[in-house]
């Protein structure tokens, strides 16, 4: 970014900043901004609690979920199906997380079963563009709420815990978790993972002749395809699957490292925020750790809130759509979207 | 032609018109002068300045300074709308007309209130009958062929009583035949007290038909005045900065042949047949020259001989090394939101594997930029901040990197102006010299003439040997046996 | 036989929303404005109803449509004035709407209008009688009637106002439409604003004359579906109008499923009208949008 537009992102920041004060006022029962600051902060950043087991978990998953989706808004492909390939991918690794023992390697296999079926899951949507032309935004939306009901399902139906009290599945089985970090707190070796990923992302896009069609084919796909001689739908095709399988396995930590169970909306949103991490990280896989940081410092400080000062957490997902807003205008020209080709022949 | 009296005033004046973009300086004190009931030639190579001077005259474009005088009544400046009033009526090189819908829908456009398609309908019937122009007028544009909705836009300023037609190369892409019922139309409208200013790039067309003459250069005006007072020495020397030498490159006898074609037939990306059983062969040392007239199936030839599309049936043999030289560079030859050095790495990146050696590919970038003589900050200037002809000398360099077997180019110096233009066709015949085949299709037929060794026609799908003959070619081109 | 008329009666009602927010879609897609904020229009519009309606629904109607140009305005500025790309600034819409809709219901439950009761349906009299499709297509609230006669209004204003004729070359070619003098981002924004409002009417509706009150995240995709249903018609008033029927069937039957005696998990059921609109988007295609359809402003 130029100067000039650091200058403007300053701006930009301070005029959101006061609105955002007012709101919060005006929204919060009892109308007093210390308390909500206050809450704010110790549910997000201000005690050890909660940074190692509520805001360093969140980052886990959008930062997985950024990833993917660097790798996948640089192909030109917009994914918003991050919330149902997620699910699918956690319903994947709940499964293979209630079987029989597998061993040692048992979680692994339970992430990458994880990984299978978010990939399995965006392949859906890349098949129906590949083949039909289906534009990915609305596919992918429409797996979202697919996935939702299928989870819904699951968890009252087959899956369900033995009591049949609760819309849950039983917890997985000890093997297949992800171990914690630290004693007291909930922080697990999933954030090891979230760290090679985005390593890998980064490397990938930047270093490989597979990551630099991946961007040629955002930029440009006829030139991709005409200079490059590139196979873009393969291209395209990759890219969406890619990312859904780096949702599934976010999906899969998820399950084996927080929760160890399946339920519903075991998501809160991840699929969309991951939108906001990639956008504010400009698409750039080695800024992704720090844009999910910073995310999910906005969702945990909104969480406490929520629960100190009266303020609804979903006033967080309004906040990353204005991040998005803003960034776009800011830092313009860093995204591009492959148009779809006029014929479907290959 | 019409002879005007001294008191008349003109039908069309551009005076001390300025106009510059950001800091090119387009138009320097530039003007015309046409007079009521003359055919006005304005002439100038690409980049001259002609089409922005245009642009000014019928509003599109204001200028930084200077006066536009219409039948008289002068203004500093004008809107689309106001210079429609005045009589004025434009014909874009690049044809403005919505695709999805009909004729009289196209003209009807900019009107207001209710649309009545019977009222429209009967003035493009009237109009057409009086001026002699002809065009279906029940189907969507699309539908009608290039020299069809040309004449809908000379009827489109017609039916808005346009009494000065501007021409903007109108002839770039006609067939020979077409070029001549076009200009002959001309005539007869400046004969009836119609006034035309025909922008063109093509001395001798200008000579034939215009009374007037006005030369752009860089710009400024380096000619203005009666046809009969000028040559076509005269005039180039107006036109052109310098006396340019043509390399005459020995390019050698054909040899073995690198593309070998029978009975293929080639399919759009919708799956409509565009090129029937065609059958050819393409030799090293070649150049074959592809003349055609838009939409007759070249551009699916192209597109198979580049080894983009496969035939629908039939055998097509190409060789190894193909590359392709896209007509439209800024889509499709370069990234341009990418480095130099990058866009030299996407050459045939399809097929690579693994690491890329960023290293390597910068120091190819900059031997590039020495041995082509591109103008570029570094090899790792964005390929968007170049000029048109140093994006094209960049295309044409990854093209050229490596020895090719076979070069197959598009309209490469569509928009270049004449230095960029000789050194794309010095390039082409050097490629030529050194054993590769080159096949080469510009939609200005003087061009292909002009590099090939041999033309091969293509018309509503069949493609057929013509000699260098340029009315064979015409004829050809039309589907006239 | 005698459940089909009740879910026939459903599947009109439902269609109706579907149907107001797809009429929009195509006009603002006709001028080139792929809108996925649509969503965000409904929600918005939900709200907004779910605010001001109550004793005079039409104040409800009205807020709802402000509520809904409102978004399609912020679409104006960032894709139409600023030239950002149009469906990354409309998931941010979506995502905003929401958000603040789910915000502001949550914190401030209080404000909130009594909406009694939902809108009535008005009986034609006579034409309801007919048998099978008599309840089904004369006894409609208000606004399901308004959305069938919007179609063919819409038809007429496209293609025989020098206004719609603009408007259809703007989707079309910038070049051209400015060749003929039209201004392509101010009908660009007229479209947007206009297919927001309507999208905004819908989400009105699905709170004043449906559930009668508001409730998170209720628009569940129908902004998408409503998309989906301009392509499969083809951006066509027909092909539109009888899309929205076939899938205000599909989201019809959660309601009547118990009615109709069917023994299927209630959860699986959720899941058709969006497994319907993949297989519809896999069967039918695409066809041939608007050349400019998500291109950016070249002109002004």
């Amino acid at each position: 970014m130029t100067v000039s537009r650091w200058g403007l992102l300053g701006v930009a920041v301070l005029a959101l900043l006061s609105v955002l004060f007012a709101a919060l006022w005006w929204l919060s029962p009892t109308h007093d901004a210390s308390t909500v600051v206050a809450a704010f902060w110790h549910g997000s950043l201000g005690t050890t609690s909660a940074f190692f087991s509520g805001t360093l978990v969140r980052a886990i998953p959008l930062a997985l979920l950024g990833a993917g989706l660097c790798v996948a808004f640089r192909a030109g492909v917009f994914n918003i199906g991050g919330e149902g390939q997620l699910m699918i991918g956690a319903v994947a690794a709940t499964f293979v997380g209630l079987g029989h023992s597998l061993g040692p390697l048992h979680v692994v296999i339970a992430l990458v079963a994880g990984a299978a079926g978010g990939a399995a899951w965006a392949a859906i949507a890349a098949e129906l563009r590949r083949r039909f032309g289906v534009l990915e935004v609305i596919s992918t939306i429409m797996l979202n709420f697919i996935a939702a009901s299928l989870v819904a399902y699951l968890v009252r139906g087959p899956l369900q815990e033995p009591t049949g009290v609760y819309p849950q599945t039983e917890l997985v089985e000890v093997p297949a978790r992800l171990v914690r970090l630290l004693p007291d707190f909930r922080l697990h070796a999933g954030i090891f993972i979230a760290v090679i990923v985005c390593a890998a992302a980064w490397w990938f896009l930047r270093e490989t002749a597979a990551g630099f069609r991946v961007r040629a084919v955002g930029a440009s796909p006829s030139a991709a395809a005409i200079i490059g001689r590139v196979d873009v739908p393969r291209v395209t095709f990759g890219a969406l699957v890619a990312s859904g399988a780096l949702a599934g396995l976010a999906g899969g930590v998820e399950v084996t490292g927080v929760t160890y169970a399946l339920y519903e909306n075991i998501s809160p949103g991840y699929g969309f925020s991951a939108i906001a991490v990639a956008i504010l990280a400009g698409l750039r896989p080695a800024f992704v750790p720090l844009s999910a940081l910073l995310f999910a410092t906005l969702e945990t400080g909104a969480l406490g809130m929520q629960r100190d000062a009266g303020i609804p957490s979903v006033v967080a997902s309004a906040l990353e759509a204005v991040v998005i807003l803003a960034t776009l205008v800011i830092g313009a020209g860093f995204l591009r979207r492959t148009a779809l080709p006029a014929s479907t022949a290959p | 032609m019409t002879t005007a009296g001294p008191g008349d005033s003109p039908a069309l004046e551009l005076r001390g018109i300025h106009k510059r973009f950001g800091e090119v300086a387009a138009l320097t004190d530039a003007g015309l002068v046409v007079r009521h009931g003359t055919v006005h030639a304005v002439l100038g190579e690409n980049g001259a300045g002609k089409s922005t001077l245009m642009r000014v005259a019928i509003g599109l474009a204001a200028p930084d300074a200077g006066i536009v005088s219409v039948f008289g009544s002068a203004t500093p400046r004008l809107s689309v709308r106001t210079a429609s009033r005045a009589g004025l009526g434009m014909v874009h090189q690049h044809l403005s007309l919505a695709e999805s819908l009909t004729a009289p829908e196209n003209v009807a456009l900019g009107g207001a209130g209710l649309y009545r398609s019977r009222q429209v309908v009967e003035r493009l019937r009237a109009v057409a009958d009086s001026s002699g122009l002809d065009v279906p007028l029940n189907i969507p544009v699309r539908e009608l062929t290039l020299a069809q909705r040309q004449r809908l836009e000379i009827l489109k300023a017609l039916a808005a009583d346009a009494r000065v037609l501007i021409l903007d190369e109108p002839t770039a892409v006609l067939a020979p035949t077409e070029v001549r019922d076009l200009l002959s139309w001309v005539r007869s409208f400046a004969a009836r007290g119609g006034s035309v200013v025909l922008v063109t790039h093509k001395l001798r067309e200008a000579l034939s038909v215009a009374d007037d003459i006005t030369v752009l250069r860089r710009g400024r005006v380096t000619f203005a005045g009666p046809a009969t007072g000028a040559t076509e020495s005269s005039l180039a020397g107006a036109i052109f900065p310098g006396a340019v030498a043509t390399s005459a490159v020995a390019i050698g006898v054909p040899g073995e042949e690198v593309v070998v074609a029978e009975r293929v037939s080639v399919a759009d990306d919708r799956g409509t047949v565009r090129v029937r059983d065609a059958s050819f062969v393409v030799r090293r040392h070649e150049i074959v020259g592809i003349a055609a007239v838009d939409g007759a199936g070249h551009h699916e030839l192209m597109a198979a001989l580049g080894a983009l599309k496969r035939p629908a049936s039939g055998e097509l043999r190409l060789p190894q090394r193909v590359v392709v030289v896209p007509a439209d560079r800024h889509r499709d030859g370069l990234i341009l939101s990418m480095s130099l050095a990058e866009n030299v790495a996407l050459r045939g990146v399809g097929a690579a594997r693994g690491r890329i050696a960023w290293g390597r590919v910068r120091e190819r970038a900059r031997a590039l930029i020495q041995r082509f003589g591109i103008v570029a900050a570094s090899e790792q200037a964005g390929a968007g901040t170049l000029s048109g002809g140093n994006q094209q000398r960049l295309v044409v360099a990854a093209a050229l990197e490596q020895p090719v077997d076979l070069i197959v180019a598009d309209n490469p110096t569509r928009g270049l102006d004449l230095r960029a233009t000789a050194f794309v066709h010095e390039q082409l015949r050097e490629a030529a010299a050194s054993g590769a085949a080159v096949v080469v299709h510009s939609s200005d037929v003087d061009e292909v003439l002009e590099l090939a060794t041999r033309v091969l026609v293509v018309f509503h799908g069949t493609v057929s040997e013509a000699g260098l003959d340029r009315d064979r070619i015409g004829t050809l081109m039309l589907g006239a046996a | 036989m005698s459940d089909f008329a009740p879910l026939l009666e459903a599947a009109v009602r439902t269609a109706a929303p579907l149907l107001l927010a797809a009429i929009g879609e195509s006009v603002s897609e006709r001028a080139g404005v792929l809108n996925i904020g649509l969503e965000g229009c409904i929600i918005a519009g939900a709200y907004a109803a779910f605010v001001a309606g109550g004793t005079i629904p039409l104040a409800g109607y009205g807020a709802a449509v402000a509520a809904g140009a409102a978004v399609g305005l912020l679409l104006v500025a960032f894709s139409v004035w600023r030239r950002l790309d149009q469906i990354i600034v409309g998931t941010a819409l979506t995502m905003l709407a929401l958000g603040i809709t789910g915000t502001l219901f949550r914190a401030r439950g209080d404000i909130a209008a009594a909406i009694g009761s939902t809108e009535p349906a008005v009986v034609i009299p006579l034409l309801s009688s007919l048998p099978l499709v008599g309840r089904a297509l004369f006894a409609q609230p208000v606004t399901t009637y308004l959305a069938f006669a919007l179609a063919p209004a819409v038809w007429w204003w496209l293609h025989r106002t020098h206004a719609g004729l603009a408007l259809r070359a703007v989707g079309d070619s910038h070049e051209a439409a400015t060749a003929a003098g039209i201004r392509v981002g101010l009908v660009q924004a007229g479209a947007v604003v206009f297919g927001s409002a309507l999208g905004g009417l819908a989400g009105g509706t699905l709170v004043l004359a449906q559930a009668g009150s508001f409730a998170e995240s209720m628009s569940a995709g129908r902004g998408f579906i409503a998309i989906a249903i301009v392509a499969l018609g083809r951006w066509r008033m027909t092909g539109v109008a009888l899309a929205s029927l076939a899938f205000g069937t599909a989201m019809a039957l959660q309601y009547v499923v118990q009615a109709l005696g069917w023994r299927v998990r209630y959860e699986l059921v959720l899941m058709i009208p969006y497994l319907a609109t993949l297989a519809a988007l896999g069967v039918f295609g695409r066809g041939t949008a608007p050349a400019m359809l998500g291109r950016r402003r070249e002109t002004s």
